[in-house]
């Protein structure tokens, strides 16, 4: 394990051994890791301390579980942390490692179902407490078990990081010297608020704190899922349906069994897959296999046509919609308002295209029920769900094995497509398999965050006063794909109701409108649909702060100061505004540039914005010059990687509002790699300012606060510049030249 | 057979002189820190130096590699001590990593060409390597930082 640094996985044994028991038990030392189960139930007073979620061995080593996946967001640093705060643990003397078992009652996130799910920026919001509750209870743990063998009251016991003080009598007990004979307490002890630290006292939390597994990525020694390596394994990659729906009908793989060293070619439900003894062969026979696929409405699809048609009837009022967070009565004050103003936006499907290209490796066993699974998932518990429900099994029968993701973005959360074909093909031949889809399996197989079509109605009072907002969304529904691929898991995602990834954001919470009506205009699912880091509040904020501008144009006032106007009794939101109008000295004017602004709020994260930017007339081309950001999630739990976040969700928010588009025509999605599917490139990058502000209030996500900021400020300020509109995503140069006129 | 020198190691590896260098090194060699991205040369995930040149692994047949010698990530520094890996850690640039292994190698031959890189001669250098989770920025300040620190 000296390769993995501070990282590592706890032994599934050792714990089973310690739940089986206590809920605070001891545990054994690494050396008594090859004594069966009896024996270690038997072996008396062994080294080490262990709750759920912390070990402390006798060398004083801690290990703390992390049970989010670490998608370089942060949390195998940020969540370990926060326990260490509470534990007052000596962080050079901390390691971190996933679960040592995928128990949802013990690790699932209390804010997301109790799912072990690392998706929609929950892992922070969720364990927070979860996890300082855990550090303070092995604290005081550690506390009661001193002052029993000094004999002393607990109360004249305190802590410096990993050492128990009693100062009166100047004794000093080191966290591992405790592990090395303490005995175990009949139960947690319990902790209430006033047990915890308060911020004054943190050392960590607040503080910026060095990523734990760095030192693994920049050597190559990080294991990612597709760096699997299982004795006897195969390789395998998959051609899947263009379409929803395409089952393979006709199969030709007789060019690809000439190639060297493919040993099968496996009928998939809605694909084949290759197998070979490498991958290189795999890859090479992926291109010569020839399958006709099999009918399905999907097979049709032209998503330029349609998306025409989601705009017409996202205009139509006359076509019902699924409301989504209503106030008031959006419809009758609208009918009322002295001036109605609308607005019209649209954007276009966006594909994660994250890093790691897609990968599993599976192993079933003989008796077609039992499997080990290694990969990169978001999402421990959909891995079990899909997969027990795939094979028929108990999730006791399925070993699932964590790896580093590389980019997670929403593509690896909800649907386990990967995992399952892994499962399949390992079944189908007997053989653990890895399986790979290659880049262009990625696109052609993608699962797009939804295309979008908005109409927004305002209604303005006599007074001139904002009384009326009512904004139509016309897309599919992420769910209805799932629901119909059989691959649905999210609870609280019910047919008939307006899908809530896609309207995220539509409630407008930051614009206390006295009359609100957002609408789902839903659309049959053609596409392969995912969530996607940003989700809908990328479009929606798109559309929504496009739109404000507008009104405040519309009304002659400056797009700051009608912000603020709108975000009255919201001083949380307006501070943000305040803090990038100062940061891009908003009111100064630019020669040949300009500036536009945003602001977001998803699940009680607020940001703003303010991009600068120029455009070439000739080209279309626009330059963003510098993106100024501010974001407030609360306790600022690692403020320096949480502006590397943000920083990083306005590069993502950039691909889209430069180049990134996903096209479907007969039913065949027409991007194919990194080629023409274009995102952005360090050339695109502006300089980039973001300004963390912590706040008293409970830490919320962070991981996709820049993405939606983007496209509204920099469509705010092409229109500032040169008084043009850009109503579609993305702003590509041939679109931008057109709206110019030039 | 084609024979090459590995992080200074000789390997003769028995397999199809077309191979893409990228599967022999990460499936044949186990060296998994060179990563596959697109396989078509356009993301740079998968650099590695040949002769000292950075290259693209995934769109090198393994016969052009016949007596060359290779150096991987794993191979860059014989405990990640080559100065841009220390200032890719002092800016924490990695978010996911995955790319960074191809960033660290594309980077590295830069620095051996040019001690002294300016902001426009970094970006002209690392245009060609993608970076989903946008640690651009960070990239360019560790790649300033390890001109300026050596």
């Amino acid at each position: 394990m000296s390769k993995h640094a501070n990282m590592t996985t706890l032994d599934r044994r050792k714990f089973l051994t310690a739940a089986a028991g206590l809920t605070f038990t001891l545990t054994v030392a690494p050396e008594a890791l090859t004594l069966d189960d009896e024996a270690l139930a038997d072996a008396p007073s062994v080294p080490g301390s262990l709750t759920a979620w912390v070990t402390i061995a006798a060398d004083g080593i801690i290990t703390i579980v992390s049970p989010a996946a670490e998608l370089g967001q942060g949390t195998f640093t940020t969540l370990a942390l926060v326990l260490a705060d509470e534990l007052d643990a000596d962080w050079s003397k901390v390691k971190v490692g996933y679960p040592p078992v995928w128990d949802e009652k013990t690790y699932g996130n209390p804010q997301f179902s109790n799912f072990i799910h690392t998706v929609a920026s929950m892992a922070t919001r969720g364990y927070f407490t979860p996890m300082r509750i855990a550090g303070a209870q092995a604290r005081r743990a550690l506390l009661d078990i001193v002052a029993t063998k000094w004999d002393v009251p607990v109360g004249e016991l305190s802590t410096e990081p990993s050492v128990v003080v009693h100062a009166a009598s100047q004794r000093r007990l080191g966290y591992g010297e405790i592990a090395a004979f303490a005995k175990p307490p009949a139960a947690l002890p319990k902790i209430a608020d006033k047990d915890l630290k308060t911020p004054a006292q943190f050392r960590y939390i607040g503080k910026d704190i060095a990523r734990s597994e760095l030192p693994l990525k920049v050597t190559g020694a990080a294991k990612y899922g597709i760096d699997v390596q299982v004795a006897g394994m195969v390789y395998a990659t998959v051609l899947h349906s263009p379409y929803v729906g395409g089952a393979p009908d006709t199969v030709d793989d007789a060019a690809a069994r000439q190639v060297p060293n493919i040993t099968d070619v496996v009928r998939l439900p809605d694909g084949v897959g290759i197998i070979g003894t490498t991958v290189e062969a795999t890859l090479a026979a992926r291109s010569l296999v020839k399958v006709g696929w099999s009918n399905a409405p999907a097979a049709a699809y032209d998503s330029e046509r349609a998306l025409e048609e989601f705009a017409s009837f996202a205009r139509d009022k006359s076509r019902a919609g699924l409301p989504f967070r209503p106030q008031g009565d959006a419809k009758a004050a609208m009918a009322r308002a002295a001036k109605v103003l609308s607005g019209e936006y649209r954007t276009r499907y966006v594909c994660h295209t994250q890093m790691e290209p897609l990968s599993a490796t599976a192993m079933v066993g003989a008796d077609g029920k039992s499997v080990d699974i290694w990969a990169g998932a978001q999402s421990p518990t959909n891995v079990f769900l899909q997969v027990s429900n795939l094979l028929q099994t108990g999730r006791e029968s399925i070993n699932y094995h964590q790896h580093f993701v590389g980019g997670g973005f929403g593509r690896r959360g909800g649907e386990q497509d990967v995992v399952l074909d892994a499962v399949r093909l390992s079944k189908a031949v007997g053989k653990p398999v890895k399986v790979i889809f290659p880049r262009e399996e990625d696109l052609a197989y993608g699962k797009f965050r939804p295309m979008t079509a908005h109409y927004i109605e305002a209604g303005f009072d006599a007074g001139g006063r904002l009384v009326a907002w009512h904004h139509r969304v016309a897309a599919e529904s992420i769910y209805d794909y799932r629901r119909a691929a059989s691959m649905n898991t999210t609870p609280g995602t019910e047919a008939g109701k307006a899908d809530g990834v896609v309207m995220f954001g539509a409630g407008v919470a930051y614009y206390p409108i006295p009359n609100k009506l957002a609408e789902h205009v839903l659309q049959p699912a053609h596409a392969r649909l995912s969530t996607l880091r940003g989700v809908g509040v990328g479009p929606n904020a798109f559309a929504i702060e496009s739109f404000v501008d507008e009104l405040a144009k519309a009304w002659g006032k400056d797009p700051l100061a009608f912000r603020l106007e709108l975000a009255e009794g919201q001083p949380r939101m307006q501070a943000l505004l305040r803090t990038v109008a100062q940061m891009s000295d908003w009111t100064r004017k630019r020669d040949g540039t300009a500036l536009g602004l945003s602001l977001q709020e998803k699940a009680e994260t607020l940001s703003a914005g303010v991009a600068e930017v120029s455009v070439d007339r000739t080209s279309g081309k626009i330059k963003v010059h510098n993106f100024w950001a501010a974001i407030d999630a609360g306790l600022a739990v690692q403020p320096r990687n949480l502006a590397a976040q943000t920083e990083g969700g306005i590069v993502w928010g950039l691909g889209h509002v430069l180049r990134e588009k996903i096209v479907i025509k007969n039913g065949r999605v027409l991007q194919t790699n990194y080629t023409d599917y274009e995102v952005a490139r360090m050339a695109d990058v502006p300089n980039i300012e973001v300004k963390v502000v912590s706040t008293d209030n409970a830490p919320t996500g962070a991981g996709e606060d820049g993405v939606p900021l983007v496209a509204p400020a920099v469509g705010n300020a092409i229109a500032a510049l040169t008084g043009v509109r850009l109503r579609e995503l993305p702003f590509a140069p041939d679109t931008v030249r057109d709206a110019l006129g030039a | 057979m084609v024979a090459f020198t590995v992080n200074g190691q000789r390997h003769e590896v028995g397999v199809d002189g077309n191979t893409p260098l990228l599967w022999v090194l990460r499936e044949h060699l186990k060296l998994t820190g060179t990563k596959f991205g697109c396989g078509i040369a356009a993301c740079g995930a998968c650099t590695v130096h040949i002769d000292g040149e950075a290259v693209r692994s995934c769109s090198m047949p393994v016969s052009l590699v016949e007596g060359k010698s290779v150096t991987t990530i794993e191979g860059l520094s014989p405990d990640g001590g080559h100065a841009l890996q220390k200032a890719w850690i002092a800016e924490q640039v990695p978010q996911c990593g995955y790319c960074q292994s191809g960033q660290i190698m594309q980077a590295a031959e830069l620095l051996a060409r040019n001690k002294n890189p300016s902001r426009a001669e970094i970006v002209a250098h690392m245009n060609g390597n993608i970076c989903r989770c946008g640690t651009y920025l960070k990239i360019i300040s560790a790649i300033q930082r390890a001109a300026r620190e050596g």
